[in-house]
Protein backbone atom coordinates (compact mmCIF):
# COMPACT_ATOMS: atom_id res chain seq x y z
CA UNK A 1 0.00 0.00 0.00
CA UNK A 2 2.86 2.30 0.67
CA UNK A 3 6.40 2.32 -0.69
CA UNK A 4 8.82 4.38 0.33
CA UNK A 5 12.46 3.55 -1.40
CA UNK A 6 15.67 5.37 -0.39
CA UNK A 7 14.06 8.88 0.49
CA UNK A 8 16.52 11.25 1.85
CA UNK A 9 15.16 14.29 3.18
CA UNK A 10 17.01 17.55 4.91
CA UNK A 11 16.64 20.31 7.06
CA UNK A 12 18.50 23.37 5.06
CA UNK A 13 21.97 21.69 5.11
CA UNK A 14 21.50 19.27 7.23
CA UNK A 15 20.37 15.93 6.07
CA UNK A 16 17.88 13.98 8.16
CA UNK A 17 17.03 11.02 6.56
CA UNK A 18 19.85 9.43 4.40
CA UNK A 19 17.95 7.27 2.40
CA UNK A 20 15.35 5.51 4.26
CA UNK A 21 13.39 2.39 2.56
CA UNK A 22 10.07 0.87 4.18
CA UNK A 23 6.94 -1.28 3.04
CA UNK A 24 3.70 -0.63 4.02
CA UNK A 25 1.33 -3.50 3.25
CA UNK A 26 -2.43 -3.05 3.80
CA UNK A 27 -3.91 -3.69 6.41
CA UNK A 28 -0.87 -3.91 8.44
CA UNK A 29 -0.18 -2.01 11.63
CA UNK A 30 3.82 -1.11 11.50
CA UNK A 31 5.67 0.71 14.19
CA UNK A 32 8.74 2.31 13.91
CA UNK A 33 11.13 2.52 16.79
CA UNK A 34 14.13 4.90 17.05
CA UNK A 35 16.06 7.01 19.73
CA UNK A 36 15.23 10.69 19.50
CA UNK A 37 16.47 12.61 16.72
CA UNK A 38 16.45 9.91 14.30
CA UNK A 39 14.33 10.74 12.24
CA UNK A 40 10.99 8.58 12.20
CA UNK A 41 9.46 12.62 12.36
CA UNK A 42 10.54 13.83 9.27
CA UNK A 43 10.12 10.60 7.84
CA UNK A 44 6.28 10.67 8.30
CA UNK A 45 6.12 14.28 7.29
CA UNK A 46 7.77 13.18 4.00
CA UNK A 47 5.17 10.73 3.63
CA UNK A 48 2.31 13.58 4.35
CA UNK A 49 3.81 15.52 1.85
CA UNK A 50 4.53 18.63 4.30
CA UNK A 51 8.41 17.73 4.27
CA UNK A 52 10.48 18.20 0.88
CA UNK A 53 12.39 15.02 -0.18
CA UNK A 54 15.90 15.41 -1.91
CA UNK A 55 15.83 12.09 -3.69
CA UNK A 56 14.27 8.68 -3.50
CA UNK A 57 10.52 7.83 -4.25
CA UNK A 58 6.76 7.48 -2.25
CA UNK A 59 4.61 5.55 -3.39
CA UNK A 60 1.12 4.97 -2.53
CA UNK A 61 -1.19 2.45 -3.78
CA UNK A 62 1.10 2.25 -6.92
CA UNK A 63 0.96 5.97 -7.50
CA UNK A 64 3.55 8.18 -7.04
CA UNK A 65 3.46 10.98 -4.61
CA UNK A 66 6.19 13.28 -6.29
CA UNK A 67 5.05 16.28 -6.51
CA UNK A 68 1.52 15.96 -4.95
CA UNK A 69 1.13 18.46 -2.40
CA UNK A 70 -0.22 17.56 1.25
CA UNK A 71 -3.61 18.33 0.93
CA UNK A 72 -4.27 16.36 -2.01
CA UNK A 73 -2.42 13.49 -0.49
CA UNK A 74 -5.00 13.43 2.88
CA UNK A 75 -7.87 13.21 -0.19
CA UNK A 76 -6.09 10.45 -1.50
CA UNK A 77 -6.11 8.54 1.86
CA UNK A 78 -3.13 9.41 3.94
CA UNK A 79 -3.79 10.98 7.09
CA UNK A 80 -1.53 12.08 10.03
CA UNK A 81 -1.45 12.72 13.41
CA UNK A 82 1.19 14.84 13.97
CA UNK A 83 3.74 14.85 16.57
CA UNK A 84 2.65 16.94 19.78
CA UNK A 85 -0.85 17.29 19.11
CA UNK A 86 -1.20 20.06 16.63
CA UNK A 87 -4.98 20.54 17.35
CA UNK A 88 -6.80 23.75 16.32
CA UNK A 89 -6.45 26.04 19.64
CA UNK A 90 -8.77 28.36 18.82
CA UNK A 91 -11.60 26.45 17.38
CA UNK A 92 -14.54 24.04 19.23
CA UNK A 93 -13.67 20.47 19.54
CA UNK A 94 -16.16 19.76 16.96
CA UNK A 95 -14.89 21.96 14.41
CA UNK A 96 -11.36 20.35 15.15
CA UNK A 97 -13.35 17.26 13.73
CA UNK A 98 -15.34 18.71 11.16
CA UNK A 99 -12.20 20.47 9.52
CA UNK A 100 -10.61 16.60 9.74
CA UNK A 101 -13.61 15.80 7.09
CA UNK A 102 -12.33 18.91 4.90
CA UNK A 103 -11.49 17.09 2.30
CA UNK A 104 -15.08 15.76 2.02
CA UNK A 105 -17.23 18.49 2.64
CA UNK A 106 -19.93 18.34 1.06
CA UNK A 107 -20.94 15.08 2.57
CA UNK A 108 -22.55 14.14 5.66
CA UNK A 109 -20.43 13.44 8.44
CA UNK A 110 -22.95 12.51 11.02
CA UNK A 111 -22.02 9.25 10.94
CA UNK A 112 -17.86 9.74 11.67
CA UNK A 113 -18.64 12.38 13.60
CA UNK A 114 -21.07 9.85 15.84
CA UNK A 115 -17.97 7.18 15.74
CA UNK A 116 -15.02 9.47 16.83
CA UNK A 117 -17.63 10.80 19.62
CA UNK A 118 -18.06 6.75 20.21
CA UNK A 119 -14.30 6.06 20.18
CA UNK A 120 -13.68 8.97 22.33
CA UNK A 121 -16.70 9.08 24.76
CA UNK A 122 -14.60 12.27 26.59
CA UNK A 123 -14.61 14.47 23.18
CA UNK A 124 -18.29 14.02 23.01
CA UNK A 125 -18.92 15.82 26.25
CA UNK A 126 -16.72 18.88 25.24
CA UNK A 127 -17.86 19.68 21.40
CA UNK A 128 -18.17 22.61 22.60
CA UNK A 129 -14.92 23.83 24.44
CA UNK A 130 -12.10 25.26 22.49
CA UNK A 131 -9.48 22.69 21.81
CA UNK A 132 -6.65 25.37 23.24
CA UNK A 133 -8.03 24.07 26.72
CA UNK A 134 -8.66 20.36 26.68
CA UNK A 135 -6.21 18.21 28.62
CA UNK A 136 -3.02 16.54 26.88
CA UNK A 137 -4.79 13.18 26.60
CA UNK A 138 -7.77 15.09 25.07
CA UNK A 139 -6.23 16.85 22.73
CA UNK A 140 -4.64 13.58 21.69
CA UNK A 141 -7.77 11.73 21.33
CA UNK A 142 -8.96 15.07 19.42
CA UNK A 143 -6.05 14.88 16.99
CA UNK A 144 -6.52 11.02 15.87
CA UNK A 145 -10.28 11.83 15.83
CA UNK A 146 -9.75 14.58 13.32
CA UNK A 147 -7.37 12.59 11.49
CA UNK A 148 -9.94 9.91 11.13
CA UNK A 149 -12.86 12.27 9.80
CA UNK A 150 -10.60 12.37 6.62
CA UNK A 151 -11.75 8.62 6.49
CA UNK A 152 -8.18 7.56 5.83
CA UNK A 153 -7.05 4.05 4.70
CA UNK A 154 -3.26 4.47 6.04
CA UNK A 155 -3.13 6.11 9.55
CA UNK A 156 0.39 8.16 10.34
CA UNK A 157 0.77 8.43 14.20
CA UNK A 158 3.65 10.20 15.33
CA UNK A 159 3.99 9.14 18.91
CA UNK A 160 0.26 9.57 20.35
CA UNK A 161 1.36 8.30 23.74
CA UNK A 162 4.11 11.11 24.28
CA UNK A 163 3.57 12.39 27.79
CA UNK A 164 0.08 10.36 28.73
CA UNK A 165 -0.53 8.59 32.24
CA UNK A 166 -0.35 4.68 31.47
CA UNK A 167 -3.72 4.38 31.46
CA UNK A 168 -4.26 6.64 28.80
CA UNK A 169 -1.61 5.04 26.44
CA UNK A 170 -3.55 1.63 26.98
CA UNK A 171 -6.70 3.73 25.71
CA UNK A 172 -5.01 4.74 22.86
CA UNK A 173 -3.80 1.93 21.98
CA UNK A 174 -6.87 -0.11 22.00
CA UNK A 175 -8.25 2.27 19.75
CA UNK A 176 -5.12 1.83 17.16
CA UNK A 177 -6.30 -1.62 17.66
CA UNK A 178 -9.53 -1.63 17.14
CA UNK A 179 -8.87 0.87 13.77
CA UNK A 180 -6.75 -2.00 12.29
CA UNK A 181 -9.90 -4.55 12.75
CA UNK A 182 -11.73 -1.68 11.01
CA UNK A 183 -9.81 -1.50 7.97
CA UNK A 184 -7.32 0.82 8.50
CA UNK A 185 -3.54 0.23 7.68
CA UNK A 186 -1.62 2.20 10.50
CA UNK A 187 1.92 3.54 10.70
CA UNK A 188 2.73 4.28 14.11
CA UNK A 189 5.70 6.34 15.61
CA UNK A 190 6.60 5.08 19.36
CA UNK A 191 8.68 5.61 22.00
CA UNK A 192 7.24 3.26 24.13
CA UNK A 193 8.85 0.44 21.73
CA UNK A 194 7.25 -2.65 23.72
CA UNK A 195 3.98 -1.55 23.91
CA UNK A 196 4.03 -0.24 20.21
CA UNK A 197 5.66 -3.30 19.36
CA UNK A 198 3.11 -5.20 21.44
CA UNK A 199 0.28 -4.33 18.79
CA UNK A 200 2.34 -4.41 15.83
CA UNK A 201 2.46 -6.75 12.79
CA UNK A 202 6.21 -5.74 11.75
CA UNK A 203 8.39 -3.02 12.96
CA UNK A 204 11.20 -0.88 11.32
CA UNK A 205 14.71 0.48 13.95
CA UNK A 206 15.64 3.74 12.55
CA UNK A 207 18.65 5.28 13.77
CA UNK A 208 20.40 8.38 12.90
CA UNK A 209 18.38 8.69 9.50
CA UNK A 210 18.64 4.81 8.05
CA UNK A 211 16.75 1.78 9.02
CA UNK A 212 18.73 0.02 11.47
CA UNK A 213 16.76 -3.58 11.09
CA UNK A 214 12.92 -4.87 10.44
CA UNK A 215 11.26 -7.65 11.32
CA UNK A 216 7.80 -9.12 12.55
CA UNK A 217 7.30 -7.51 15.89
CA UNK A 218 7.96 -11.16 17.77
CA UNK A 219 11.45 -11.21 15.78
CA UNK A 220 11.95 -7.23 17.16
CA UNK A 221 10.72 -7.85 20.68
CA UNK A 222 13.65 -10.85 21.08
CA UNK A 223 16.36 -9.15 19.04
CA UNK A 224 18.99 -8.63 21.47
CA UNK A 225 20.06 -5.31 20.00
CA UNK A 226 16.63 -4.47 20.10
CA UNK A 227 16.19 -5.35 23.63
CA UNK A 228 19.32 -3.54 24.85
CA UNK A 229 18.68 -0.25 23.03
CA UNK A 230 14.53 0.23 22.85
CA UNK A 231 13.36 -2.15 25.44
CA UNK A 232 15.58 -1.17 28.33
CA UNK A 233 16.49 -5.09 28.92
CA UNK B 1 -21.45 69.87 24.56
CA UNK B 2 -21.51 70.07 20.99
CA UNK B 3 -18.22 70.37 19.91
CA UNK B 4 -17.83 67.62 21.85
CA UNK B 5 -20.59 64.99 20.10
CA UNK B 6 -19.45 66.90 16.92
CA UNK B 7 -15.75 65.92 17.18
CA UNK B 8 -16.75 62.24 18.58
CA UNK B 9 -19.11 61.75 15.32
CA UNK B 10 -16.32 62.73 13.12
CA UNK B 11 -13.61 60.78 14.93
CA UNK B 12 -16.04 57.33 14.68
CA UNK B 13 -16.84 57.87 10.82
CA UNK B 14 -12.76 57.93 10.08
CA UNK B 15 -12.00 55.45 12.81
CA UNK B 16 -14.60 53.32 10.97
CA UNK B 17 -12.38 53.95 7.62
CA UNK B 18 -9.33 53.35 10.12
CA UNK B 19 -10.82 49.82 11.42
CA UNK B 20 -11.39 48.44 8.10
CA UNK B 21 -8.23 48.95 6.91
CA UNK B 22 -6.55 47.18 10.14
CA UNK B 23 -8.87 44.59 9.89
CA UNK B 24 -7.21 44.61 6.67
CA UNK B 25 -3.87 44.19 7.88
CA UNK B 26 -5.20 41.89 10.13
CA UNK B 27 -6.71 39.36 8.29
CA UNK B 28 -3.17 39.01 6.36
CA UNK B 29 -1.21 38.82 9.31
CA UNK B 30 -3.31 36.37 10.86
CA UNK B 31 -2.88 34.44 8.22
CA UNK B 32 0.97 34.68 6.74
CA UNK B 33 2.18 36.98 9.43
CA UNK B 34 2.75 39.67 6.53
CA UNK B 35 1.96 42.78 7.56
CA UNK B 36 0.68 44.17 4.30
CA UNK B 37 1.75 47.73 4.04
CA UNK B 38 -0.24 47.96 0.52
CA UNK B 39 -3.59 47.69 2.13
CA UNK B 40 -3.70 51.50 1.80
CA UNK B 41 -3.74 51.03 -1.98
CA UNK B 42 -6.68 48.48 -1.68
CA UNK B 43 -8.85 51.75 -0.54
CA UNK B 44 -7.26 53.99 -2.68
CA UNK B 45 -7.72 51.39 -5.35
CA UNK B 46 -11.75 51.23 -4.86
CA UNK B 47 -12.16 54.69 -4.24
CA UNK B 48 -9.93 55.94 -7.49
CA UNK B 49 -11.28 53.02 -9.57
CA UNK B 50 -14.89 53.95 -8.56
CA UNK B 51 -14.36 57.76 -9.47
CA UNK B 52 -13.33 57.33 -13.08
CA UNK B 53 -15.00 55.17 -14.07
CA UNK B 54 -18.25 57.22 -13.03
CA UNK B 55 -16.26 60.08 -15.16
CA UNK B 56 -16.40 57.71 -18.15
CA UNK B 57 -20.00 57.24 -17.41
CA UNK B 58 -20.19 53.88 -15.79
CA UNK B 59 -23.59 54.33 -13.17
CA UNK B 60 -21.80 54.63 -9.94
CA UNK B 61 -23.44 51.95 -8.11
CA UNK B 62 -21.79 49.37 -11.25
CA UNK B 63 -18.42 51.45 -10.63
CA UNK B 64 -18.06 50.53 -7.21
CA UNK B 65 -18.94 46.92 -7.78
CA UNK B 66 -16.11 46.86 -10.42
CA UNK B 67 -14.10 48.17 -8.43
CA UNK B 68 -14.17 46.02 -5.23
CA UNK B 69 -13.78 43.37 -8.36
CA UNK B 70 -10.23 45.03 -9.63
CA UNK B 71 -8.90 45.43 -6.17
CA UNK B 72 -9.99 41.87 -4.94
CA UNK B 73 -7.82 40.93 -8.38
CA UNK B 74 -5.24 43.04 -7.18
CA UNK B 75 -5.05 41.53 -4.25
CA UNK B 76 -4.85 38.05 -5.62
CA UNK B 77 -1.92 39.46 -7.42
CA UNK B 78 -0.37 40.94 -4.76
CA UNK B 79 -0.36 36.97 -3.10
CA UNK B 80 0.15 34.66 -6.21
CA UNK B 81 3.02 36.59 -7.55
CA UNK B 82 4.68 38.77 -5.08
CA UNK B 83 4.06 36.87 -1.65
CA UNK B 84 3.86 33.27 -2.68
CA UNK B 85 7.16 33.38 -4.65
CA UNK B 86 8.57 34.89 -1.73
CA UNK B 87 7.20 31.98 1.22
CA UNK B 88 10.30 30.94 3.52
CA UNK B 89 12.02 34.79 3.51
CA UNK B 90 12.35 36.61 6.78
CA UNK B 91 9.49 38.31 7.61
CA UNK B 92 11.31 41.59 7.01
CA UNK B 93 11.89 40.31 2.86
CA UNK B 94 7.93 40.57 2.86
CA UNK B 95 7.41 43.45 4.13
CA UNK B 96 9.62 45.26 1.99
CA UNK B 97 7.85 43.59 -0.92
CA UNK B 98 4.55 44.75 0.78
CA UNK B 99 6.20 47.97 0.63
CA UNK B 100 7.45 47.63 -2.88
CA UNK B 101 4.12 47.04 -3.84
CA UNK B 102 2.28 49.87 -2.16
CA UNK B 103 4.71 52.02 -4.36
CA UNK B 104 4.07 50.27 -7.30
CA UNK B 105 -0.01 50.28 -7.37
CA UNK B 106 0.60 54.02 -6.00
CA UNK B 107 2.55 55.04 -9.69
CA UNK B 108 0.47 52.55 -11.56
CA UNK B 109 -2.14 54.60 -10.25
CA UNK B 110 -0.81 57.63 -10.91
CA UNK B 111 -0.39 56.79 -14.40
CA UNK B 112 -3.56 55.53 -15.29
CA UNK B 113 -5.85 57.90 -13.19
CA UNK B 114 -4.07 61.35 -12.51
CA UNK B 115 -2.57 63.38 -9.62
CA UNK B 116 -5.31 65.19 -8.93
CA UNK B 117 -8.20 65.20 -5.67
CA UNK B 118 -11.62 63.79 -6.39
CA UNK B 119 -14.96 63.16 -4.53
CA UNK B 120 -18.00 60.85 -5.37
CA UNK B 121 -21.56 62.44 -4.48
CA UNK B 122 -22.78 61.14 -0.95
CA UNK B 123 -24.98 58.20 -1.63
CA UNK B 124 -27.64 59.28 0.19
CA UNK B 125 -28.69 63.29 -0.12
CA UNK B 126 -30.54 65.27 1.78
CA UNK B 127 -29.07 67.85 4.70
CA UNK B 128 -26.66 67.30 7.43
CA UNK B 129 -29.00 65.80 10.91
CA UNK B 130 -28.63 68.00 13.37
CA UNK B 131 -28.01 66.42 17.19
CA UNK B 132 -27.85 68.15 20.01
CA UNK B 133 -26.15 71.15 17.90
CA UNK B 134 -24.05 68.79 16.33
CA UNK B 135 -24.35 68.26 12.52
CA UNK B 136 -24.23 65.20 11.28
CA UNK B 137 -23.52 64.15 7.12
CA UNK B 138 -25.85 61.48 5.80
CA UNK B 139 -22.41 59.91 4.42
CA UNK B 140 -21.04 59.14 7.61
CA UNK B 141 -23.89 57.18 8.99
CA UNK B 142 -23.75 55.41 5.47
CA UNK B 143 -19.67 54.92 6.38
CA UNK B 144 -20.87 53.70 9.73
CA UNK B 145 -23.56 51.19 8.91
CA UNK B 146 -21.00 49.74 5.72
CA UNK B 147 -18.66 49.19 8.59
CA UNK B 148 -21.14 47.28 11.15
CA UNK B 149 -22.21 45.05 7.69
CA UNK B 150 -18.85 44.62 7.03
CA UNK B 151 -17.91 43.36 10.24
CA UNK B 152 -21.12 41.25 10.66
CA UNK B 153 -20.86 39.66 7.17
CA UNK B 154 -17.08 39.01 8.09
CA UNK B 155 -18.02 37.34 11.66
CA UNK B 156 -20.61 35.46 9.98
CA UNK B 157 -18.12 34.01 7.55
CA UNK B 158 -15.31 33.14 9.72
CA UNK B 159 -17.33 31.70 13.03
CA UNK B 160 -20.48 30.10 10.57
CA UNK B 161 -18.87 28.85 7.81
CA UNK B 162 -16.42 25.82 7.25
CA UNK B 163 -14.08 27.75 5.46
CA UNK B 164 -14.06 30.70 7.52
CA UNK B 165 -12.77 27.78 9.98
CA UNK B 166 -10.23 26.64 7.47
CA UNK B 167 -8.79 29.81 7.25
CA UNK B 168 -8.64 30.38 11.17
CA UNK B 169 -6.95 26.43 11.30
CA UNK B 170 -4.46 27.87 8.87
CA UNK B 171 -3.81 30.87 11.08
CA UNK B 172 -3.62 29.01 14.04
CA UNK B 173 -1.37 26.37 12.70
CA UNK B 174 -0.24 26.05 9.38
CA UNK B 175 0.92 22.46 8.92
CA UNK B 176 -1.73 20.76 10.79
CA UNK B 177 -4.05 22.92 8.11
CA UNK B 178 -2.05 21.05 5.62
CA UNK B 179 -2.60 17.97 7.50
CA UNK B 180 -6.18 17.46 7.01
CA UNK B 181 -6.00 18.55 3.48
CA UNK B 182 -6.61 22.49 3.57
CA UNK B 183 -4.82 23.88 0.62
CA UNK B 184 -3.28 26.73 2.81
CA UNK B 185 -2.11 28.51 0.07
CA UNK B 186 -5.66 29.20 -1.19
CA UNK B 187 -6.52 30.16 2.02
CA UNK B 188 -3.96 32.62 2.43
CA UNK B 189 -5.03 33.94 -1.09
CA UNK B 190 -8.30 34.20 0.17
CA UNK B 191 -7.52 36.68 3.16
CA UNK B 192 -5.75 38.67 0.70
CA UNK B 193 -8.65 38.89 -1.36
CA UNK B 194 -11.04 39.54 1.47
CA UNK B 195 -8.63 42.42 2.90
CA UNK B 196 -8.47 43.45 -0.71
CA UNK B 197 -12.74 44.05 -0.87
CA UNK B 198 -12.92 45.37 2.56
CA UNK B 199 -10.60 47.83 1.55
CA UNK B 200 -11.95 48.57 -1.91
CA UNK B 201 -15.66 49.55 0.08
CA UNK B 202 -13.86 51.15 3.01
CA UNK B 203 -12.34 53.62 0.23
CA UNK B 204 -15.72 54.05 -1.79
CA UNK B 205 -17.13 54.97 1.47
CA UNK B 206 -15.36 57.59 2.36
CA UNK B 207 -14.43 58.96 -0.83
CA UNK B 208 -17.80 61.38 -0.38
CA UNK B 209 -16.77 62.42 2.76
CA UNK B 210 -12.75 62.69 2.54
CA UNK B 211 -11.48 63.09 -1.28
CA UNK B 212 -9.28 60.70 -2.77
CA UNK B 213 -6.07 60.64 -4.87
CA UNK B 214 -3.71 58.04 -5.75
CA UNK B 215 -1.98 58.59 -2.76
CA UNK B 216 -4.41 58.40 0.01
CA UNK B 217 -2.99 54.61 0.54
CA UNK B 218 0.15 56.41 2.45
CA UNK B 219 -1.26 57.58 5.07
CA UNK B 220 -4.35 55.18 5.41
CA UNK B 221 -2.06 52.75 5.67
CA UNK B 222 -0.43 54.15 8.65
CA UNK B 223 -3.10 55.05 10.25
CA UNK B 224 -4.57 51.50 9.96
CA UNK B 225 -1.30 50.42 10.93
CA UNK B 226 -1.28 52.09 14.14
CA UNK B 227 -4.76 51.26 14.68
CA UNK B 228 -3.64 47.24 14.43
CA UNK B 229 -0.90 48.02 16.46
CA UNK B 230 -3.08 50.03 19.32
CA UNK B 231 -5.52 46.96 18.89
CA UNK B 232 -3.02 44.26 19.57
CA UNK B 233 -1.88 43.12 16.22
CA UNK B 234 -3.88 40.41 14.98
CA UNK B 235 -6.83 40.70 16.96
CA UNK B 236 -9.79 41.86 15.01
CA UNK B 237 -11.65 43.11 17.76
CA UNK B 238 -8.74 45.07 18.57
CA UNK B 239 -8.38 46.75 14.74
CA UNK B 240 -11.88 47.49 15.32
CA UNK B 241 -11.34 48.97 18.56
CA UNK B 242 -7.88 49.97 17.81
CA UNK B 243 -9.11 52.22 14.72
CA UNK B 244 -12.33 53.86 16.38
CA UNK B 245 -10.04 55.00 19.49
CA UNK B 246 -7.33 55.95 16.91
CA UNK B 247 -10.30 57.97 14.68
CA UNK B 248 -11.50 59.89 18.20
CA UNK B 249 -8.09 60.72 19.40
CA UNK B 250 -7.53 62.57 15.90
CA UNK B 251 -10.55 64.61 15.67
CA UNK B 252 -10.23 65.87 19.30
CA UNK B 253 -6.81 66.13 19.02
CA UNK B 254 -7.91 68.43 15.52
CA UNK B 255 -10.84 69.64 17.39
CA UNK B 256 -8.91 71.00 20.76
CA UNK B 257 -5.54 71.32 19.65
CA UNK B 258 -5.07 72.19 16.49
CA UNK B 259 -5.99 69.63 12.88
CA UNK B 260 -1.98 70.52 12.42
CA UNK B 261 -1.58 67.70 14.71
CA UNK B 262 -3.92 65.45 13.59
CA UNK B 263 -1.60 62.92 12.03
CA UNK B 264 0.64 63.68 14.25
CA UNK B 265 -1.77 61.30 16.69
CA UNK B 266 -1.09 58.02 14.53
CA UNK B 267 2.64 58.51 15.32
CA UNK B 268 2.29 58.71 18.47
CA UNK B 269 0.34 55.57 19.37
CA UNK B 270 2.49 53.83 17.14
CA UNK B 271 5.76 54.91 19.22
CA UNK B 272 3.78 54.77 22.79
CA UNK B 273 2.36 50.67 22.11
CA UNK B 274 5.74 50.24 20.74
CA UNK B 275 7.57 51.38 23.93
CA UNK B 276 4.87 50.59 26.57
CA UNK B 277 2.59 47.96 25.70
CA UNK B 278 3.61 46.00 22.72
CA UNK B 279 0.54 43.69 22.32
CA UNK B 280 -1.60 46.30 22.37
CA UNK B 281 -5.15 46.59 23.87
CA UNK B 282 -6.51 42.88 23.04
CA UNK B 283 -3.04 40.80 21.53
CA UNK B 284 -2.66 38.13 23.19
CA UNK B 285 0.17 35.55 23.18
CA UNK B 286 1.51 35.19 19.97
CA UNK B 287 0.74 31.32 19.88
CA UNK B 288 -3.11 32.33 20.62
CA UNK B 289 -3.83 34.29 17.71
CA UNK B 290 -7.50 34.29 15.68
N1 LIG C 1 12.73 21.86 12.01
C1 LIG C 1 13.96 21.32 12.03
N2 LIG C 1 15.02 22.06 11.67
C2 LIG C 1 16.27 21.54 11.67
N3 LIG C 1 16.56 20.29 12.01
C3 LIG C 1 15.55 19.50 12.39
C4 LIG C 1 14.19 19.99 12.41
N4 LIG C 1 13.39 18.99 12.83
C5 LIG C 1 14.20 17.93 13.04
N5 LIG C 1 15.48 18.24 12.78
C6 LIG C 1 16.64 17.34 12.88
O1 LIG C 1 16.39 16.21 12.05
C7 LIG C 1 16.78 15.01 12.72
C8 LIG C 1 15.59 14.07 12.77
O2 LIG C 1 14.58 14.66 13.59
P1 LIG C 1 13.14 14.01 13.78
O3 LIG C 1 12.30 15.02 14.48
O4 LIG C 1 12.67 13.48 12.52
O5 LIG C 1 13.49 12.83 14.78
P2 LIG C 1 12.51 11.88 15.58
O6 LIG C 1 13.00 10.51 15.33
O7 LIG C 1 11.12 12.18 15.27
O8 LIG C 1 12.84 12.28 17.06
P3 LIG C 1 11.89 12.32 18.35
O9 LIG C 1 11.81 10.94 18.85
O10 LIG C 1 12.61 13.23 19.28
O11 LIG C 1 10.57 12.86 17.92
C9 LIG C 1 17.29 15.42 14.09
O12 LIG C 1 18.70 15.45 14.04
C10 LIG C 1 16.74 16.80 14.29
O13 LIG C 1 17.65 17.57 15.04
MG1 LIG D 1 9.56 12.82 16.32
Amino acid sequence: MLAVEEVRSSYGRIEALHGVSLDVAAGEIITLVGANGAGKTTLLRAISGVQPISAGRIRFEARRLDGISAHVRVALGIAQVPEGRQVFAPLSVEDNLRLGGWTRRGERLDAELAWVYELFPALASRRRVSAGTLSGGEQQMLAIGRALMAKPRLLLLDEPSMGLAPMLVEQILDVVRSLKQAGLTVLLVEQNARAALAIADRGYVVETGRIATSGSAGELLADDRVRAAYLGV
Amino acid sequence: MTELLQFTFSGLTVGAVYALVALGFTLIYNSCDVINFAQGEFVMLGGMTTVFLGLAGVPLPLAACFAVVLTVAVGLALHRFAIEPARGSGAVVLIIITIGASIFLRGAAQVIFDKRFHTLPPFVGGDAIRIAGAAILPQSLVVLAGAVIILVLLWAFIERTLIGKAMVATAANEIAARLVGIDTRAAVGLSFAIAAAIGAVAGILITPIALTSYDVGTVLALKGFAAAMLGGIGSAVGAVIGGLVLGLLEAFAAGYVSSQYKDAVAFLVILIVLLAMPRGLFGRAPVERV
